[in-house]
């Protein structure tokens, strides 16, 4: 009963930094428990995944195939662990934080009938029985513990603070289970998904990231400063809530409570002020550097390096100077 | 149509609270409000209501306290208000079991949430409450269209990779997200009007199956201050630190 299952998928995509958080987060917990882990992968994916996910030290990686699963509903999702876990016991079922888990997981632990704990931060105890989190609360302005009773949670984990599990040599086997069930809702419907092309990396993957706010002023102002800086940076590109609003950037850009969370190695903040909702998203970023002409701004509060300066000035300035030492 | 909206008292947006002696909260001076995440929800029920009818009940789970945020909501122009009356010790699994309740004695065609509340930031209730009840549901809605018999909704979703599209029959459980629309300020005559409007009472004891506390918060600490950043002389001396740090 102390073993202990992390859950991704769909997976078509290659394996990110936040999937193996996941698993990095999992680990963690197993090694306080004493149990075992798996990896249960719902809907399709690729054999470089499978591959991937092989290395990672767990006991048993599950591929769970269903034509409810092809493409993801909650409904069918969260049908697909409940299924899962009548014939495997854990203590705790993990997944990393997104907007999919964010609606799957606590359908899930309402359907098995057993608490929860969002977006942890930390794994402060695991016994039998009980389990402590620490998770940000406040607009991530205050760490609170959350104490789970019970023989099995559910936690959702951020990515940033957790770690890729080291890779062994040792393969895990791979196990496909099947459900007979029907494991869609017949009232929900997948439409459509739309989402803009990048070359830019992943916000949440990459190591640099520059985010403009209100101060570019427009798509066409200095928004193409930020992303020529972006690029010499190789860097992904984000976004506050005001630029998003406007329609000047689409809304997987945005970084904060809405929007996501990234710690990147270098942080730039070009014209943003620094509301907390964006601080929130951005805070555990290794370096953050402020650009902003005014010098009341909050984000000079968050900012390891500040520079008080028109961005229209100091952007083309330092694309001017960092262009040569790229390239 | 019928709509229910579940609305949570929560501090007022940017107010700052710190942590007293022995891990609690300090609220003293705090000055509470509607989520404002619900309080997305309660301007599209009302849009709903307005352009093709329907009645609106907001709900909460709550002590005495919260009758003031009821009163702000029904203000906005929702006609008539529940109210759980439970203590602040429930978990997230027994407030949607609460939910799921008043939604099973108001059979509405559709319920209606913020996609989290600003305080414990959980986002947990709305997809709990939607499996409670067997529904369908879609979150984080930037958009939500009615079929013109009213019978099904399609939601443009914020999804981490851009906007999901998803259709759901009613009834079926929507969370409000920022760009769902713009509430409204509530009128002097709404606020007055709110004042008739009838704010009903369920009993905590009246909810069956709310199970035992298996979630809380056993205290809180504020984060590590961050030290003092540097303040930059100009674009040369950024330049300089990015190099040190091996980040150009």
């Amino acid at each position: 009963m102390s073993d202990v299952l992390t859950v991704m998928g769909p997976l078509l995509r290659p394996v990110s930094n936040s999937d193996l958080a996941a698993v990095g987060f999992g680990e963690s917990l197993a090694a306080r428990s004493g149990g075992a882990l798996d990896i249960l992968i719902l809907g399709p994916t690729t054999e470089d995944n499978e591959r991937a996910l092989v290395h990672l030290g767990v006991r048993n990686v599950y591929l769970l195939r269903h034509a409810d699963l092809e493409s993801y509903t909650a409904e069918a999702y969260a049908s697909a662990v409940v299924a899962f876990v009548k014939d495997h016991r854990y203590q705790v079922i993990g997944a990393v934080s997104s907007s999919s888990a964010r609606e799957f997981f606590p359908r899930t632990a309402a359907m098995l009938d057993v608490p929860m704990a969002s977006d942890v931060f930390a794994v402060e105890s695991l016994e039998p029985e009980r389990a402590v989190f620490t998770h940000a609360v406040f607009v991530g302005n205050l760490l609170a513990a959350v104490e789970l009773r019970g023989p099995m949670s559910l936690a959702t984990c951020r990515a940033s603070e957790f770690q890729a599990p080291k890779r062994v040599e040792q393969v895990s086997p791979v196990r496909r289970v099947t459900v007979s069930e029907a494991l869609g809702h017949e009232r929900k419907r997948f439409v459509a998904a739309s989402r803009t092309q990048s070359a830019r990396p992943e916000l949440t993957e990459a190591e640099i990231v520059v985010s403009a706010g209100r101060g570019i002023k427009g798509p066409d102002e200095g928004l193409p400063l930020v992303e020529k800086l972006a690029d010499i940076f190789g860097a992904a590109v984000g976004a506050t809530r005001a630029v998003v609003d406007a329609g000047w950037m689409p809304n997987e850009y945005q970084v904060g409570q809405t929007g996501k969370v990234v710690a990147p190695q270098l942080y730039l903040a070009i014209g943003l002020s620094g509301a907390i909702q964006h601080v929130s998203g951005m805070r555990s970023s290794r370096t953050i550097v402020a650009i902003n002409k005014d010098p009341e701004a909050p984000i000079f509060d968050v900012a390891d390096y500040g520079l008080v300066m028109d961005l229209f000035e100091a952007v083309p300035e330092l694309i001017q100077a960092i262009g040569g030492a790229r390239h | 149509m019928k709509i229910l909206v579940t609305v949570k008292r929560t501090p007022q947006r940017d107010s700052r609270i710190n942590v007293a002696s022995g891990g609690t909260l300090a609220m003293e001076s705090i000055e509470f409000e509607i989520n404002p995440f619900d309080e997305l929800a309660v301007e599209e029920a009302i849009r709903l209501k307005e352009s093709r009818g329907a009645e609106v009940v907001v709900v909460t789970v709550g002590g005495e306290v919260c009758r003031r945020q009821l009163l702000s909501a029904m203000a906005m122009g929702p006609d008539r208000a529940i109210r759980v009356d439970a203590g602040e010790a429930l978990d997230s699994l027994q407030i949607a079991k609460c939910l799921a309740e008043v939604a099973r004695r108001e059979a509405p065609d559709l319920v209606l949430s913020g996609k989290l509340a600003i305080d414990d930031e959980g986002a947990q209730i709305p997809a709990m409450l939607a499996a409670l009840l067997g529904w369908p549901q879609a979150n984080q809605a930037s958009k939500i269209e009615l079929s013109p018999d009213g019978k099904v909704a399609e939601v443009v979703c914020e999804v981490d990779a851009g906007l999901e599209t998803v259709e759901v029959t009613l009834p079926a459980l929507v969370t409000a997200d920022l760009r769902l629309n713009e509430p409204r300020y509530a009128s002097l005559p709404g606020i007055m009007k709110a004042k008739k409007k009838p704010m009903e009472v369920i009993p905590f004891d009246e909810i069956p199956d709310s199970g035992a506390t298996r979630s809380a918060v056993i205290g809180y600490r504020a984060l590590p201050p961050k030290p003092p950043g540097r303040s930059l002389g100009g674009v040369d001396e950024l330049v300089e630190i990015l190099s040190e740090k091996k980040l150009i």
